[in-house]
């Protein structure tokens, strides 16, 4: 794992919401952060609290009844207040994404080379020789041997795993500077996992390519992941470095995740859970959104919404009991 | 692909054998009989069984079906009773009339059910889609006799525009003379098709590899075609395939209206005047045709959703 490369954001989040249905439900209120170059972002939650909803607003990747709002930082430019036009050149030519469940997002009716030369005739010059070489040396790239014949096949010719990496060749056809990947191991076996998350870390080292990772999986963030932005009920309550975050959460919500996974090799300890579920999007408590589930939560806590509050730069916290949660220390 | 086309073909064997067994079947167990027919009602025992001799009627039941398999095979279909002709060239004569009232009926309804579906989907609960469904509605819960009166009486007898009747001389006016019927029997098809694309859109529309398509960047245009209505088409060609048998029965009646001589027409007639040999060919032409189509619509399957092969 490396650190981030340069200080220099490539994407800037800033103050981005996303509402669905006339405004009425919100899955993402309010969050910013940014991508460094070369670097791992993880956003972390459970199910429900936004964090792909985030992803996807980023290209705008949202429901006809959805609503974007805030700001897209990118080149210069806010993703957010573009054409179509120019963002379908940003779409798969510069931010790609994939997804968490490979079977369901590549087409099941098209081969796997139609499926890639679609990307590079859209933000490519390539030939139709050109394009066919450029596929082969993506199946390559992303360890697909027999490159020429499995181009021919369908998705569902593939195993998991390699319809996964099916799915990288194809987001990185056009060499983005970006890729978003949402959830991209959860469907996967455990060893097929690691695979495919060191292909992804090969793969931004080799192409310098920033990565914003979406995961539940607190052991995919510490095996790959530079900085982590923890949410809950839309909202970004924690972020830092993920040996920061890990060695000292100061969010009650983040020592509950950090202290909900078992390790082995370390003393027996308890295993700890958080109690309940998160909120639907229509019933958002008042106040920080996580009080009716914490051990730490006051009457402030369910009065009002603790802003994010920087600690050190790059590092931040929305708690009112931050103290209170440090003297409780790190459940790693 | 070429070893499922084989696959297919060879299961056509079987059907049409299953076919010329109900036919040959049917036809027997139809009231009334030939002789009676040809003879009238105060025909006498001896001449009935001189016509049942001469038919082979009186012959085991085996031996007539294997007689009628062999002669099948040769394209021997008989002849008509009444019209005193080869069964074979009355269908020559007739069938590529109703084949060609089908195919205009089939394209016209997908010509007018593929584009609506599309904007009933992409405008789901506005009021195009509303009307769109609206109208279609009517016209699913219409008999096609009595569409076909309506065009009829509004485009040929008042306006004009259309002849009330009859085939015509040469293609382009076979063309002419059949629109409107075409229009009345792909009216109920194209409501069905219809129906069917636009929901299948709306399940298609949200679906993962979509939103993968949009994330490359991709044309809505490319979007629209290659990724959303390609899925979608395939429920919705089944669909078509299995209708086409319903269309041809609908052809019989549209034939009727429209004073259309084809093979509807050819078969209602025959049956009336239980003129068997004719019946049964008819029957097995059109069995067989129904067949063929649909082979062809598997094989588009095949074609739009490789999966099926398997």
């Amino acid at each position: 794992m490396s650190g981030p490369k340069t200080t220099e954001p490539v994407l800037d989040v800033r103050n981005l919401t996303a509402t669905f249905g006339d405004g009425e439900l919100t899955a993402v209120n309010d969050v910013s952060f940014t991508v460094g170059s070369g670097e791992v972002l993880g956003l972390v939650g459970e199910s429900g609290s936004g964090k792909s909803v985030t992803l996807r607003s980023i290209i705008r990747l949202v429901p006809a009844s959805g609503d974007v709002s805030g700001e897209v930082r990118w080149q210069g430019q806010n993703i957010l207040a573009m054409r179509d036009a120019e963002l379908r050149g940003v779409r798969g030519g510069q931010i790609s994404m994939i997804f968490q469940e490979p079977m369901s997002a590549l087409n099941p009716v098209l081969p796997v080379f139609t499926q890639i030369e679609e990307n590079l005739k859209a933000h490519t010059d390539l030939d139709g020789n050109g394009r066919r070489a450029r596929a082969r040396e993506l199946m390559d790239m992303v360890g697909i041997p027999d490159a020429a014949r499995r181009l021919k096949e369908f998705p569902h010719q593939f195993s998991g795993g390699m319809r996964q990496r099916v799915m990288i060749a194809i987001a990185l056809a056009s060499n983005p500077r970006l890729l978003l990947a949402d959830e991209p191991t959860t469907a996967l076996d455990v060893t097929i996992q690691d695979q495919i998350l060191k292909l992804i870390l090969d793969l931004r080292d080799e192409l310098s390519m920033s990565v914003v990772l979406v995961t539940h999986d607190l052991g995919v963030v510490a095996a790959t992941c530079d900085r982590m932005a923890v949410m809950y009920a839309g909202r970004i309550v924690e972020t830092g470095t993920v040996s920061e975050v890990f060695a000292q959460p100061n969010h009650a919500y983040t020592r509950g995740l950090l202290g909900s996974v078992p390790h082995a090799g370390t003393e027996r300890s308890r295993l700890l859970s958080i109690d309940g579920t998160p909120p639907p999007l229509d019933r958002i408590p008042p106040g920080c959104a996580f009080n009716p589930r914490c051990e730490f939560a006051t009457d402030a806590c369910r009065a009002t919404v603790p802003p994010l509050q920087d600690l050190s730069p790059g590092r931040s916290v929305a708690c009112f009991n931050r103290d209170s949660v440090v003297a409780a220390g790190s459940p790693v | 692909m070429a070893s499922y086309i084989a696959r297919r073909l060879l299961q056509l064997i079987p059907t049409v054998l299953f076919i010329l067994i109900v036919v040959f079947a049917l036809v027997r167990l139809l009231p009334g009989d030939p002789a009676s027919a040809i003879l009238g009602d105060r025909a006498v025992d001896a001449d009935v069984e001189r016509i049942n001799r001469e038919l082979g009627l009186d012959r085991p039941l085996v031996v007539q079906f294997g007689v009628f398999v062999k002669s099948v095979a040769t394209g021997d279909l008989g002849d008509s009773i009444h019209l005193k002709l080869p069964v074979t060239t009355l269908i020559a004569d007739r069938l590529p009339v109703t084949i060609m009232l089908t195919v205009m009926a089939a394209l016209i309804a997908v010509v007018m059910a593929v584009p609506l579906a599309f904007v009933a989907a992409l405008r789901r609960g506005t009021a195009a889609d509303s009307t769109v469904r609206g109208a279609f509605q009517v016209g699913l819960s219409m008999p096609v006799f009595y569409l076909g009166l309506i065009l009829l009486t509004v485009f040929g007898a008042k306006l004009r525009w259309f002849p009330v009747g009859g085939y015509g001389e040469g293609f382009v006016d076979n063309l002419y003379h059949l629109f409107l019927p075409a229009v009345t029997l792909a009216f109920s098809l194209s409501a069905i098709l219809m129906r069917n694309l636009r929901s299948a859109i709306i399940g298609v529309i949200d679906a993962e590899y979509v939103q993968f398509a949009r994330s490359k960047g991709l044309a809505p245009k490319l979007v629209l075609f290659r990724h959303v209505l390609r899925n979608a088409l395939i429920s919705t060609v089944a669909l078509f395939g299995l209708s086409i048998g319903t269309l041809l029965s609908g052809a019989v009646i549209t034939e009727t209206v429209f004073a259309i001589p084809g093979a509807g027409r050819l078969m209602v007639d025959s049956i009336y005047g239980r003129d068997y040999p004719v019946v049964q060919g008819l029957t097995i032409a059109l069995a067989v045709l129904v067949s063929v189509t649909f082979l062809l619509t598997d094989l588009v399957q095949v074609w739009l959703d490789p999966r099926v092969s398997r």
